[in-house]
């Protein structure tokens, strides 16, 4: 306990920081996600295409490539400077949005075709029928499946660690240094993401039960 | 504009050919509609009547020909497609309602979003329609909790709300237990004695006998026999439709 109370600034800083980078990441990764997931099922070629590269290029790279392109390759390129946090969040967001596109890709495939067939016929266009009326119907099939890909940013987040982004998962190498012992740091820290999950966890039940749609 | 002059053409259908790779669905369809008229398909299971039913709002694409709906073409994907799918009412075999949203919420979607009416006027209208159709008092309730036939009476009164120019049934009875086809059958019936232009594909021989003004018998993609009703029930003039109604009258 002490080994918490005593650092309890490096707890704080840490897990600050693990929550604001899955905040900021989980709300662009499902913006890009729907949009991606949206362009693979749409009747635009172009579309299609775009958004099918993405996903097979962005997703076959490991998350360590992504992270270290954003906080080494990005800096050369002459754009704008970012802070390691900023490419924190773009790297896990471009990363964790191929997941949910493909998440919320096989939702639209649960949402029978007749749907989709009369909100064409009264009229309506091709976004409209999208948002109004599949993903509303495909976000409430993926509930689980979603929860899923957003514990894994969660824990994805740790990764940024390594490029001097102050997170949880940064918290064990700080208490090293000030000759705490390793392993009740770890454990304190382990505790702590079992408590965001948790967190989450209730979240989801939460959409489950106010989204169950009858049949 | 004197668009309402009954005994012009509304919908047309010139030509029209489609595949389903090797299979020859529709096969050189030409089939005019008068503003006012019922016409009622039928024939086999597999005879290209849905398609055809489908066609006309492009639900299907065709290879060959043209559909024209009120002297206009009907226009590639987009913009222009949607704005002339809302003059085209369709009613499916499986009601197609939208789950999530309650039985006022579907009627109301269309006029809100596609003829941007507000929602106070959209909900006043829709529940005028739902009372003339006999669910007014399911409104608030998911799709899910109302019968077939309900549900279908409920899709009916979401295509009427965006004020079509001609109604289209694709099979509206089919999918119903017998006791839920009589009160979707009088809806019908009802519209077109009230001078909806239907486009209706069906097995219901007694409502092609009751409010259709012509029948269409379609067989192996071909449209064989373009009859009146009882010209055709009594006096068929082709061997397919004569096999076709000894059949239906076996049992």
């Amino acid at each position: 306990m002490s080994t918490l109370l005593d650092n309890l600034d490096l707890f704080t800083e840490g897990f600050k920081n693990t929550i604001i980078l899955f905040f900021f990441s989980a709300i662009f990764a499902v913006i890009i996600g729907m949009i991606v997931g949206a362009m693979r099922v749409s009747p635009i070629p172009a579309a299609r295409a775009v958004g099918t590269v993405y996903v097979n290029l962005v997703r076959n790279t490991p998350l360590t490539l992504i992270l270290f392109f954003f906080a080494l390759g990005y800096p050369k390129l002459g754009l704008p400077q970012i802070s390691f946090m900023v490419a924190a969040i773009v790297g896990l967001s471009l990363y964790t949005a191929t997941y949910i596109a493909e998440t919320i890709r096989s939702g639209i495939n649960t949402v029978p075709v007749g749907q989709a067939e009369a909100a064409r016929a009264i009229g309506l266009d091709f976004g409209q029928t999208l948002s109004l009326v599949v993903l509303p119907q495909a976000l409430r099939a993926v509930i689980p499946p979603l929860f899923s890909v957003l514990i894994a940013l969660l824990k994805n987040t740790t990764v940024a660690a390594g490029f001097s982004v102050m997170e949880a998962g940064a918290i064990r190498a700080n208490l090293s240094e000030r000759g705490e012992p390793a392993m009740t740091g770890l454990l304190w820290v382990a505790l702590g993401f079992i408590l965001l999950v948790a967190l989450l966890s209730l979240l989801q039940r939460y959409f489950e039960t106010k989204w169950k749609v009858a049949r | 504009m004197t668009a309402h002059e009954e005994g012009e053409t509304l919908v047309s259908l010139t030509g029209v050919n489609k595949h389903y790779g090797s299979l020859h669905v529709l096969q050189d369809i030409n089939l005019q509609v008068k503003r006012g008229e019922v016409v009622v398909v039928i024939g086999p299971s597999g005879s290209g009547k849905s398609t055809l039913c489908r066609t006309i709002n492009r639900l299907e694409t065709i290879d060959e020909g043209t559909i024209t709906i009120d002297g206009k073409e009907l226009p590639a994907e987009g913009r222009q497609l949607a704005q002339l799918r809302a003059d085209v009412g369709m009613v499916f075999q499986s009601f197609n309602l939208f789950a999530h949203k309650s039985i006022l919420d579907n009627v109301t979607l269309g006029p809100i979003k596609v003829n941007k009416q507000d929602k106070a006027g959209a909900e006043k209208d829709a529940m005028a329609l739902l009372e003339r159709v006999g669910v007014g008092k399911q409104a608030p309730k998911l799709p899910a909790q109302l019968s077939g036939g309900q549900q279908q009476r409920v899709a009916i009164a979401r295509a009427l709300a965006m004020k079509p120019k001609v109604m289209l049934f694709d099979e509206p009875t089919s999918a119903l237990d017998p006791e839920m086809i009589n009160e979707v059958l009088d809806v019908m019936v009802q519209l077109a004695k009230d001078g909806m232009t239907m486009i209706v594909v069906t097995h219901e021989m007694g409502f092609a006998r009751k409010a259709a003004d012509r029948v269409v018998f379609m067989a192996d993609g071909q449209i064989v026999e373009d009859a009146e009703p009882e010209e055709f029930f009594t006096n068929p003039k082709s061997s397919r439709a004569k096999d076709f109604l000894s059949k239906l009258l076996s049992h």
